[in-house]
C-alpha cells in the first residue's frame, strides 16, 4: 500500500511540474505588455520594473528561477495589486471556493447515489421517469442558466414572504452557501444518478444477489449490504474527475452569486492580465486537483484492492 | 441391387441442401440503422438537429436583417409588442404654456419626442422639482428620479425628452420650501407616452414604402422583430441566427478535430505498443490531467485576439490542443483489443502492410465508438463555448454567440427575460437533442446490445 501511495505521489509531482511547465510557456506567449502602464514609463523606470519582476533575463533563466519559488511555494507579487502576494490572495480566497466546492462535492454524491438507487429500484416506473428526465434536463441545462434562474427563484420567494428568506447574492453565513452549492452540484449530481442508476442495474442481475434472494435475507438488508455497497464502487471512481469539474467550474456560480472566491479572482486576473496571480492560480488549482484525485485513488486502493495490486 | 433408371444419374441439384436464408443479410451499419430509426427520442432529436442546422443556415436568407443594426426606438423590446407609432410634426423648442393651467397637467399630447407638463404653484411654494418614475407613487412617496429643480415660483412647466419609451410613467412635481427643501406639498400624474415618430425619421428608417404619402396624425408601424431586441436594439432574431453558426461552428468542428486527432493518436499508440504506447499514453495522461476550464481560458489569451477578430480560431484551437486524450485512449484501448483478432492476424500473415491492416480492419472497426463519441463531444464543446463567452474570455462583440447573448440577457433578466430566455432556451435544446442522439447512437452501435432484445 505504501509503496502504491508513494507512486502516485511521484507521479503526480511530474504532473505538476508538467502543469507548471504549460503554464510558463502558455503566459509567454500572451501577446499584450504586461509593464504597460497608463503613465508613460521611461526607459529607466521601465528597466527597474524589469529588473524587479526578473523580465530581463533570459526565458530559460527565468523558467529556472520560477520552478525554483514554486518549488518553495512562492507564487510571486501581483502585477495589478501592488503589493498583495500571489500566496495571500490564493490564502484569502482558496478556502471559500474549497468550501462551497466541497458543499457542492458532497451535495452531488448524495444526491446521485440517493436518486440513483431510486430510479433502479423504481424502474421503468412513474419515479423512474420522472428522475431521469430531470437528469437528463440537469445534463442539458448550462449552469449559468440554472443559477439565473436559482436566483430569480430566490427573488420571488422572498417578495412573496416579505422578508429575506435566503440572500440572493453574497458570501458569509452557511444560508448563502445552500443555493450556490446545489447549482453547483446539481450538473455532476445528474451524471453520478445516471451513472448510479446503471450500475445498480448491472448488480441486480449479479449471482450474489439472486444467492442472497434465494436465502431468504429480507430485500432491505440485500439493497443495503449488497447492491447499495458494490454499486456505489464506479461513482467513487468519477468522484475524483467530479471535485476537479465542480472546483473550476465553481467560476460561473462565484460570477453570478458574487461569491468572493478564487474562480472569480481569476477571471478577473485574466482580464486585467496580472501574469503572476494567472500562473499561480493555475498552478495552484493543477496541483489541488492533482492532489485530489491522488487522494480518491488511495481510498479507492482501500476499498477496492484489485486497484493497488494492477 | 435395384435397377438403376437413367433418371438416377442426373445431376443432383444442390439447391435443397443450400441453407435458405430466411433474412435479408444485414451489414453493422444497416443493423444501425434500424435500431436508430426504432428509437423515437433519437429520430426526434436528430430531426432537431436538422432543423437547427437549417435554421442556422438558411435563416438569414429569409430573414435578412442585419445583426448588428441598433434600432435606437426600440430598445430592450420584448416579442410581440405594439409596434404602430403616431406620425408628429418635427420638434420645435417650447416656450411654456399658452393656456390658464390650473392644476398639474400635460400640454399636447405625450410622445416619445417630448413630455410636457405644466401646473400652478403649490402652496407655500419657492420652486418646484419635478421627478419621474416607472411606478405609481403610493404611500412611501416614491417619486423617482428627479430630472429637473426650479428655485423660482415663476417657471411653472417642465419639458422631458430624456430617454422616453412608450409606456405610463408617473411625473410629480414638488414643492421646494424654505432652504431649497422639498416639502410634502406634491401633485402626481400619471402620463401614457405614446410611441411617435416624425416623417423624415419614419423614411430614413424605411418605415414607409414608396411612392407611400405619409402626413402628421398617421400611424405608422415600426420595424418588425418577431423575438423582440436586445438591450442596444438589435433583432433578437437575426442574432440568435448569427450566434447559432458561432455556437454550431465551434461545437461541430472543435470535436471533428480533437477526434480525428485523437484517433491518430490512439491507433498509432495502440498499433505500435510496447514503449512507444507507454510514452504516448503517459503524455495523453499529463494533458489530462491539466485543469480544463484553466487552461482553455490560458490558451484562448495565449493565442490571442487581434482587433476586429471574433476569437473563434483561439477558442477552436485551445481545445483541440485540450481535448484530444479522452478519444485517444479510447480508440488505442479498442485497437489494442481488434490487433488480437483472429482476422488481423490473417491479413498480416497474408502480407498486409501496417497502414493497411489500420486503415482497412482496425479504424473501420473503431467507427462506431467514434461516432458515439463524437456526439457527445459536440454539447460538451458548446457548453465550453457557451461558459466561456459567459464570463467574458469567448468570442469578441459584437460578434454574437448564445454564451454571450446570455451574459448580456442576464443583466436585464428581472425586467426583460426574453433577452436571457431565448439564448438560453436554444443551448438546452441543442445540447438535449445532442445528448438523447449520442444515447440512440450508442445503442444502436454498441455490438454488446446486438440481438438481446
Amino acid at each position: 500500500m505504501m509503496w502504491f501511495i508513494g507512486k502516485r505521489l511521484v507521479q503526480g509531482l511530474i504532473t505538476v511540474w508538467f502543469i507548471a511547465t504549460a503554464t510558463f510557456f502558455a503566459m509567454h506567449n500572451v501577446p499584450g505588455d504586461p509593464l504597460l502602464n497608463d503613465r508613460a514609463t521611461t526607459a529607466i523606470i521601465r528597466a527597474n520594473l524589469e529588473a524587479k519582476y526578473g523580465l530581463d533575463k533570459p526565458v530559460t533563466t527565468q523558467y529556472f528561477i520560477y520552478l525554483n519559488n514554486i518549488a518553495h511555494g512562492d507564487f510571486g507579487i501581483s502585477f495589478a495589486q501592488e503589493n498583495r502576494e500571489v500566496n495571500d490572495i490564493i490564502r484569502e480566497h482558496f478556502p471559500v471556493s474549497a468550501i462551497l466546492g466541497i458543499l457542492a462535492v458532497v451535495i452531488a454524491a448524495v444526491g446521485g447515489i440517493l436518486w440513483g438507487s431510486l430510479t433502479a429500484l423504481y424502474r421503468n416506473r412513474l419515479p423512474d421517469y420522472i428522475i431521469m428526465f430531470l437528469v437528463i434536463l440537469g445534463i442539458s441545462v448550462p449552469s449559468f442558466v440554472v443559477a439565473a434562474l436559482s436566483q430569480l427563484g430566490i427573488v420571488t420567494i422572498n417578495s412573496l414572504l416579505g422578508r429575506t428568506f435566503l440572500p440572493v447574492a453574497g458570501w458569509g453565513t452557511i444560508s448563502h452557501m445552500l443555493v450556490p452549492a446545489l447549482v453547483l452540484g446539481l450538473t455532476t449530481m445528474a451524471y453520478l444518478t445516471r451513472l448510479m442508476r446503471s450500475s445498480m442495474l448491472e448488480i441486480v442481475n449479479s449471482d450474489f444477489v439472486r444467492t442472497a434472494k434465494s436465502k431468504g435475507v429480507p430485500p432491505a438488508r440485500i439493497f443495503a449490504r449488497h447492491q447499495l455497497r458494490n454499486a456505489v464502487l464506479p461513482v467513487i471512481t468519477v468522484l475524483g474527475p467530479s471535485i476537479a469539474a465542480i472546483t473550476t467550474g465553481g467560476f460561473v456560480v462565484e460570477i453570478v452569486f458574487a461569491i468572493p472566491g478564487l474562480g472569480r479572482f481569476f477571471v478577473e486576473a485574466v482580464q486585467q492580465l496580472d501574469y503572476t496571480v494567472i500562473m499561480g492560480t493555475t498552478v495552484f488549482y493543477g496541483a489541488f486537483l492533482v492532489f485530489m484525485v491522488i487522494l480518491v485513488d488511495v481510498i479507492y486502493g482501500f476499498i477496492d484492492p484489485r486497484v493497488r495490486m494492477n | 441391387m435395384s435397377k438403376l433408371t437413367a433418371a438416377d444419374f442426373a445431376p443432383h441439384s444442390n439447391e435443397h441442401h443450400c441453407h435458405a436464408l430466411s433474412r435479408p443479410s444485414l451489414s453493422y451499419w444497416q443493423d444501425a440503422w434500424i435500431r436508430l430509426k426504432s428509437n423515437k427520442r433519437a429520430l426526434a432529436s436528430g430531426c432537431l438537429i436538422i432543423g437547427l442546422l437549417i435554421f442556422t443556415l438558411l435563416g438569414p436568407l429569409l430573414w435578412s436583417v442585419n445583426s448588428s443594426e441598433q434600432d435606437l426606438d426600440q430598445l430592450s423590446t420584448p416579442p410581440g409588442s405594439a409596434r404602430s407609432a403616431l406620425i408628429i410634426p418635427d420638434y420645435e423648442p417650447w416656450a411654456g404654456p399658452t393656456t390658464t393651467v390650473t392644476e398639474l397637467e400635460l400640454a399636447g399630447s405625450a410622445t416619445t419626442q417630448s413630455v410636457r407638463l405644466q401646473w400652478t404653484s403649490l402652496p407655500e411654494a419657492n420652486g418646484h422639482r419635478i421627478y419621474r418614475n416607472l411606478y405609481p407613487v403610493g404611500e412611501e412617496k416614491a417619486y423617482g428620479i428627479p430630472m429637473a429643480e426650479f428655485f423660482d415660483n415663476n417657471t411653472l412647466y417642465f419639458e422631458d425628452r430624456l430617454n422616453l419609451s412608450p409606456g405610463i410613467y408617473y411625473y410629480s412635481v414638488v414643492a421646494l420650501g424654505n432652504n431649497r427643501r422639498p416639502t410634502t406639498e406634491a401633485a402626481t400624474i400619471r402620463v401614457d407616452v405614446l410611441r411617435a415618430t416624425t416623417v423624415d425619421e419614419a423614411i430614413a428608417q424605411g418605415l414607409v414604402e414608396e411612392g407611400e404619402e405619409i402626413a402628421v396624425g398617421d400611424t405608422v408601424n415600426t420595424a418588425l422583430h418577431p423575438l423582440g431586441t436586445d438591450y442596444l436594439g438589435r433583432d433578437m432574431l437575426a442574432r440568435l441566427m448569427e450566434g447559432a453558426r458561432v455556437s454550431l461552428f465551434i461545437g461541430i468542428f472543435a470535436p471533428l478535430l480533437y477526434v480525428l486527432m485523437g484517433v491518430v493518436y490512439g491507433s498509432i499508440a495502440g498499433f505500435m505498443g510496447g514503449k512507444v504506447d507507454q510514452l504516448m499514453m503517459r503524455f495523453a495522461d499529463f494533458v489530462v490531467a491539466l485543469p480544463f476550464l484553466l487552461f482553455m481560458i490560458l490558451f484562448k489569451i495565449s493565442f490571442g485576439i487581434g482587433p476586429g477578430e471574433s476569437g473563434i480560431f483561439p477558442m477552436l484551437m485551445a481545445m483541440v490542443v485540450l481535448l484530444w486524450p479522452a478519444t485517444a485512449r479510447l480508440v488505442r484501448g479498442q485497437i489494442m483489443q481488434i490487433r488480437e483478432q483472429g482476422y488481423v492476424e490473417a491479413s498480416k500473415l497474408l502480407g498486409a502492410k501496417s497502414s493497411y491492416l489500420i486503415l482497412r480492419h482496425m479504424l473501420p472497426n473503431t467507427l462506431g465508438v467514434v461516432l458515439v463519441t463524437l456526439t457527445f463531444e459536440i454539447p460538451r464543446a458548446i457548453f465550453t463555448e457557451a461558459f466561456l463567452s459567459f464570463i467574458g474570455m469567448g468570442v469578441a462583440p459584437p460578434t454574437p454567440s448564445w454564451g454571450s447573448m446570455s451574459n448580456e440577457g442576464i443583466k436585464t433578466m428581472l425586467n426583460t427575460p426574453h433577452e436571457l430566455i431565448f439564448p438560453a432556451l436554444l443551448i438546452s435544446i441543442t445540447v438535449l437533442a445532442f445528448n438523447l442522439l449520442g444515447d440512440g447512437l450508442r445503442d444502436a452501435l454498441d455490438a454488446r446490445m446486438r440481438n438481446t432484445e
